[in-house]
């Protein structure tokens, strides 16, 4: 454990170090691609809780995440132009600060993720993973087709949210807002991980008739993981359209909940760092490689299979081997 | 007090033209081990699901400590005390011993699980895991990992798995397969003490652990039981001896 827990060290102090070289370097560009991989990384480190402790495998959520997008986005944009969002009971204009806009996207990611959990974990294999599929398309062609916020072009918002105390619009101060709510995040994971629930969680993945033997419902044990997943990446949705300043349908499309599952399986699945890591490599090798050829996912692909053949256990795993059972 | 802890009345379940259960009625008293036995294919597996709660039967009931439990599901018939170990090892294989006992001290423990508190530093926990891992004599490979455990050593996690539930009843599905003469003979041993902390009903194919350990033996032919009796009853038997023990035994 002692290795993996140095090789994790290591992770955050690169991911620290890199913008912060960049900014002395005057080098934005680089900090925002920083930026990119800590919230992608968020969204991932959300889903490895379901994918990796819970052996969820949700090929939905990109739902959650783009719920995080749009409640950044429909809040921002009744702010900017000055129409209330509701009037009733009592008035509310939307906001621009994004602590709140964070709340809202964690609720509402975590309220569709009770509703998508609780109907599709009713199954599982491959029908759990079409059916939050199918979740998620639904949510990708509501939006396309809700021109109240922009349809299939999506909404743009002017200015990044505000941010107490924080410059947002300053890429290393945007950055360190990220980086803080990944840290934080990856800390909570770590101690729910090891927490009963997590253990009981873990153990229903391995064997739904021993949890079901001790007393414990497999059922409830997923559903609040899904909860708790989806709230993540919901979160990180948020802060992935402020960086942009723009959500669309994409974020809602199967292409996201692909990547996101790609950050996991490339770094690692039920690693704690392997999203970070995963987020970093398919980000360094978007950016480099796209600028070789943009058939780069060629190559994307090529690793991505050698690591599903040879390297089951992803980045980590074939740097760190086998997960250690007890610690 | 001679009150069953457990009563099997009138059990049927058909899996289409095959009659697994066939109106099968028996019941586990207070401190007695009750052995069921059976040739292969004699529906024993199939019992033992609709009494932990897997598998719903077509007609009958099933009554544990006097309460109607048909219609409750396997995590409520655990929660009222049915200790159960498996045929076939159902352990967390990635988890290390004393994590498979946590476990069960945890499921015992009810809802009352954080998020935050790391439950393997839970005292109250740990304290319940090592006495069970040390009642079945794992004690010395707590931090070993499941999947390296031998055959035997499986069985033995299981059974101190469903002694940290405390349970009021055990439903053992052949804890002796694979164990070897010595194991066995230990095993036979313990269980012989634990049916005073709560009746097992023990499916086993081991006959010298049966006929050492057993109060009363059922035995199930054809998804229907011919003969329930001590085992100098089910020895004497005649229709036992025909179906089940081999004509050649006769003398």
């Amino acid at each position: 454990m002692g290795r993996e827990k140095l090789f994790n060290a290591a992770v955050l102090l690169v991911m620290l170090a890199v913008p912060l070289l960049a900014w002395q370097m005057d080098e934005p560009f680089i900090i925002t691609l920083a930026t990119k991989v800590a919230i992608l990384a968020l969204a991932g480190v959300g889903l490895n809780i379901a994918l990796g402790l819970g052996g969820l495998v949700s090929l939905g959520h990109a739902a959650f995440f783009g719920i995080g997008g749009y409640a950044m986005g429909i809040l921002a944009s009744h702010a900017q132009n000055y129409e209330p969002l509701f009037a009733w009971p009592f008035l509310f204009e939307g906001s621009n600060q994004m602590p709140l806009i964070w709340l809202v996207a964690v609720l509402a990611s975590a309220a569709a993720a009770l509703v998508i959990g609780a109907l599709s974990l009713r199954t599982s294999g491959v029908y759990f993973i079409m059916i939050t599929l199918a979740f998620g398309q639904m949510l990708y062609y509501f939006a396309i087709s809700w021109s109240a916020y922009g349809g299939e072009d999506g909404l743009s918002i002017w200015v990044r949210n505000e941010m107490p105390g924080v410059n947002t619009l300053d890429p290393i101060q945007f950055f360190a807002v990220a980086f803080v709510l990944l840290s934080l995040t990856l800390w909570f994971a770590a101690r729910l991980a090891k927490s009963g629930f997590g253990l009981a969680l873990s153990a229903a993945r391995q064997s739904e008739e021993r949890v079901e033997t001790v007393g414990l419902a497999p059922f409830k044990l997923r559903l609040m993981a899904f909860v708790i997943s989806g709230a993540i990446t919901g979160l990180a949705g948020a802060l992935f359209a402020d960086l942009n300043r723009f959500v669309s349908p994409t974020m809602l499309s199967w292409h996201t909940s692909g990547e996101i599952m790609i950050f996991v399986i490339l770094g690692g699945v039920g690693r704690l760092y392997g999203p970070v890591v995963g987020a970093a490599v398919y980000i360094l090798l978007e950016h480099l490689l796209g600028g070789i050829s943009e058939y780069w996912q060629i190559f994307l692909g090529l690793l991505l299979l050698g690591m599903v053949l040879f390297a089951r256990g992803g980045l980590i795993g074939a740097l760190l081997g086998r997960e250690v059972a007890h610690d | 007090m001679t009150d069953p802890v457990l009563k099997v009345e009138n059990l049927s379940k058909s899996f289409g033209a095959l009659k697994a259960s066939d109106d099968i009625s028996l019941d586990l008293r207070p401190g007695e081990i009750h052995a069921l036995i059976g040739p292969n294919g004699a529906g024993k597996s199939t019992l033992i699901k609709q009494i932990a709660g897997g598998l719903r039967p077509d007609a009958g009931r099933v009554e544990v400590l006097g309460q109607d439990v048909t219609a409750l599901d396997t995590v409520a018939r655990a929660r009222m005390g049915l200790g159960r170990t498996f045929q076939i090892s159902s352990l967390a294989m990635e988890f290390s011993v004393l994590q498979n006992v946590v476990l069960g001290a945890l499921g015992a423990r009810g809802r009352a699980y954080g998020l935050f508190q790391n439950v393997m530093k839970d005292k109250a926990l740990l304290a319940t895991a090592q006495e069970a891992l040390k009642r079945v004599g794992l004690q010395e490979a707590a931090q070993q990992r499941t999947s390296d455990l031998s055959h035997g050593q499986r069985r033995q996690l299981e059974v101190a798995v469903a002694l940290t539930l405390k349970p009021r009843l055990f439903l053992m599905d052949e804890p002796m397969a694979g164990l070897g003469a010595s194991g066995s003979k230990d095993l036979t041993g313990f269980l012989d003490t634990l049916r005073h902390e709560a009746p097992i009903l023990l499916v086993e194919h081991d006959m010298d652990a049966v006929f050492a350990l057993a109060d009363r033996i059922s035995v199930l032919v054809y998804g229907a039981v011919i003969a329930t009796g001590t085992a100098d009853e089910i020895r004497n038997n005649l229709e036992v001896r025909r179906a089940y023990l081999g004509e050649e035994d006769l003398v």
